[in-house]
C-alpha cells in the first residue's frame, strides 16, 4: 500500500493551482485534505507525476454568513462543519450529516471541497448540496462561473469540472424560518460509506408539508432527487397514505445497482424505510428549533 | 526518480529534520525514518485506524498523511503519550479489563479514545461507540475497550469535580 513516487507543490493562490494544472494536465491532482486521494494511490488506482497541495489556499478557507447565503470554503474541512455554529443555526442538514462521514480522525482533514470534487456517488456532502439548493463557485485562476450543484454531478464520479478548474467554495441560500432538514443513512459500520442515504428538506407548518426535496445517495451514480416521491408528498400532503405512495414511487426512480452486500431489491426497499424515517423526522415538532 | 523535500517535524518534543520523498505517509516517517515503531501500520488506507498519531492536538491518520504535509507541524505518537504520562489512566484501564488483547490496535485507540474523553468529558457508551467506530480490532476486545474507555471517563469527571474549589 505504497503510493507510486510523485513530485510535490505548494501552492498559495487559486490561479497558481490552476497554472500548474494546465501545465501538468491530467498528469497532475490536487491534495487538500487527501483522505481519498492517499488511499487510491496506495492502491496504485491512478499514479500522478505531480501533486499539487492547496490547503494553504487562504480564499478558499472559512465558513461565513453574508448575503443571505451561508458560504462554506472548499478547504473547510468536515469537522469545521460539524461545529460550525453558523452552520448549525442556518443549515443544519449538513451539522445533521456531518458525523457520518467516515470517522474523527477522517474528518479532522478531509475537506468539503474535496468531497464534491471526487464525487462518490455513496457519500453525504453531494447529497446535502443538492437537497439545500447550493451552488458551487468554480475557478480556473482568472474566470469563475457558478454551478448549480444539481447541475454539477453528471454521472460515477463525473463533475461539470473542466481540467484546470477547482472548487473554491460552495453558496447555501439562507432557508426560510419553515424549512426544516432531516438526515438519515445506512451503513455497515458507523462512518463507512453509506448502503443507503438520504438528506431532506421541506417546509413544515403546522403538520402541512410544503416544497419537499428528497435527495438520495449510494443508488446511483449521481445524488438521486425523488421527484415522483415529492410530488406524492408536496402541497401538504404527508400523511401516512400519500407517505405510501411517495415510497411506491421510489421504485420508478431509483435504479439502484446491487453489490457485495446488499441487492438492488434491498437497497430499494431500505430507500423506502428511510423516507418513511425521514420524513418521521421532518415532521416531528419538536425535531429542530 | 522524484526530488527529496526537506522537512521539519517536531515529535514528541524533538524537532527533527529529514530530506524524504513526497510519497512517503506520516506512518512510514515516525517508523522508518525516525524508529518509533509505537505507531501501527494496518490496513495503510485509512480503515482500520491502527496508525491513528496526534498532528497539531488533533488526531490523525498517518497512513492518509502524507509527511511533508506535516512539515512544521507538532505530532504526538504513543510514544510520548507514554513518556509524558498524559494518558497514564487510559493505559491502566485497559489493562484492568483486558482490553489490550494482541496489542496491535491498542496505540490508535488509546490515542482515539483520549480525544474523545478530551473533547466531551460527558460521553456515554453509545457515543464511545460511535468515536472509536473508526479503529479495528481484530481480537474483537470492543466491549472490553468500551468499558475501559468508560471507566477513565467516569474517573477524569470525578477528578475534575474534586479539583473544585
Amino acid at each position: 500500500m505504497k503510493a507510486p513516487p510523485f513530485a510535490y507543490r505548494r501552492v498559495d493562490s487559486v490561479a497558481a493551482a490552476a497554472a500548474l494544472l494546465r501545465e501538468h494536465g491530467d498528469e497532475a491532482r490536487l491534495i487538500a485534505g487527501g483522505q481519498t486521494l492517499l488511499a487510491t494511490l496506495g492502491m496504485r488506482l491512478s499514479e500522478p507525476s505531480l501533486l499539487i497541495d492547496i490547503r494553504g489556499i487562504a480564499e478558499m478557507q472559512g465558513i461565513a454568513v453574508a448575503d443571505g447565503h451561508l458560504r462554506i470554503g472548499a478547504l473547510a474541512r468536515h469537522v469545521d462543519v460539524e461545529r460550525s455554529a453558523l452552520v448549525a443555526r442556518h443549515l443544519p442538514l449538513l451539522s445533521l450529516a456531518a458525523p457520518h462521514i467516515a470517522h474523527a480522525a477522517i474528518r479532522n482533514r478531509g475537506t468539503f471541497g474535496g468531497s464534491i470534487a471526487f464525487a462518490d456517488p455513496a457519500a453525504e456532502w453531494p447529497a446535502c448540496t443538492v437537497a439545500a439548493d447550493g451552488a458551487l463557485t468554480l475557478s480556473d485562476g482568472t474566470r469563475s462561473r457558478t454551478v448549480a450543484a444539481a447541475d454539477f454531478f453528471l454521472g460515477l464520479y463525473q463533475t461539470a469540472l473542466r481540467p484546470d478548474e477547482l472548487i473554491t467554495a460552495v453558496q447555501f441560500p439562507l432557508p426560510g424560518p419553515q424549512r426544516r432538514f432531516a438526515f438519515t443513512e445506512l451503513a455497515r459500520r458507523h462512518g463507512d460509506y453509506a448502503t443507503v442515504g438520504l438528506a431532506l428538506a421541506g417546509d413544515v407548518t403546522d403538520g402541512r408539508l410544503d416544497d419537499p426535496r428528497i435527495v438520495y445517495f449510494g443508488v446511483g451514480g449521481t445524488p438521486v432527487r425523488a421527484r415522483a416521491a415529492e410530488a406524492a408528498l408536496a402541497a401538504g400532503r404527508a400523511e401516512p397514505a400519500a407517505l405510501d405512495r411517495a415510497v411506491a414511487e421510489l421504485g420508478g426512480e431509483l435504479a439502484p445497482a446491487g453489490d457485495l452486500y446488499a441487492a438492488a431489491a434491498t437497497k430499494l426497499h431500505l430507500a423506502g424505510v428511510l423516507l418513511r424515517r425521514g420524513i418521521q423526522s421532518l415532521m416531528a415538532e419538536d425535531a429542530q428549533s | 526518480m522524484t526530488d527529496r523535500i526537506l522537512v521539519n517535524i517536531t515529535v514528541n518534543g524533538m524537532v527533527y529534520e529529514r530530506w524524504i520523498e513526497p510519497r512517503l505517509h506520516l506512518g512510514d516517517f515516525l517508523r522508518e525514518e525516525l524508529g518509533l515503531k509505537g505507531t501501527h501500520l494496518g490496513c495503510e488506507h485509512g480503515v482500520c485506524g491502527a496508525c491513528t498519531v496526534v498532528v497539531d492536538d488533533e488526531i490523525v491518520r498517518s497512513c492518509l498523511t502524507l509527511a511533508v504535509q506535516a512539515d512544521g507541524a507538532m505530532v504526538e505518537t504513543i510514544e510520548g503519550k507514554s513518556e509524558s504520562g498524559a494518558i497514564r489512566d487510559l493505559q491502566d484501564a485497559f489493562l484492568e479489563r483486558n482490553a489490550l488483547q494482541c496489542g496491535f490496535c491498542t496505540a490508535g485507540l488509546l490515542l482515539t479514545a483520549d480525544a474523545l474523553l478530551q473533547a466531551e468529558p460527558e460521553a456515554d457508551r453509545a457515543r464511545i461507540r460511535e468515536h472509536i467506530s473508526g479503529n479495528y480490532c481484530r481480537c474483537t476486545g470492543y466491549h472490553a475497550v468500551v468499558d475501559a474507555i468508560e471507566a477513565v471517563g467516569e474517573c477524569r469527571r470525578a477528578g475534575a469535580r474534586g479539583a473544585q474549589p
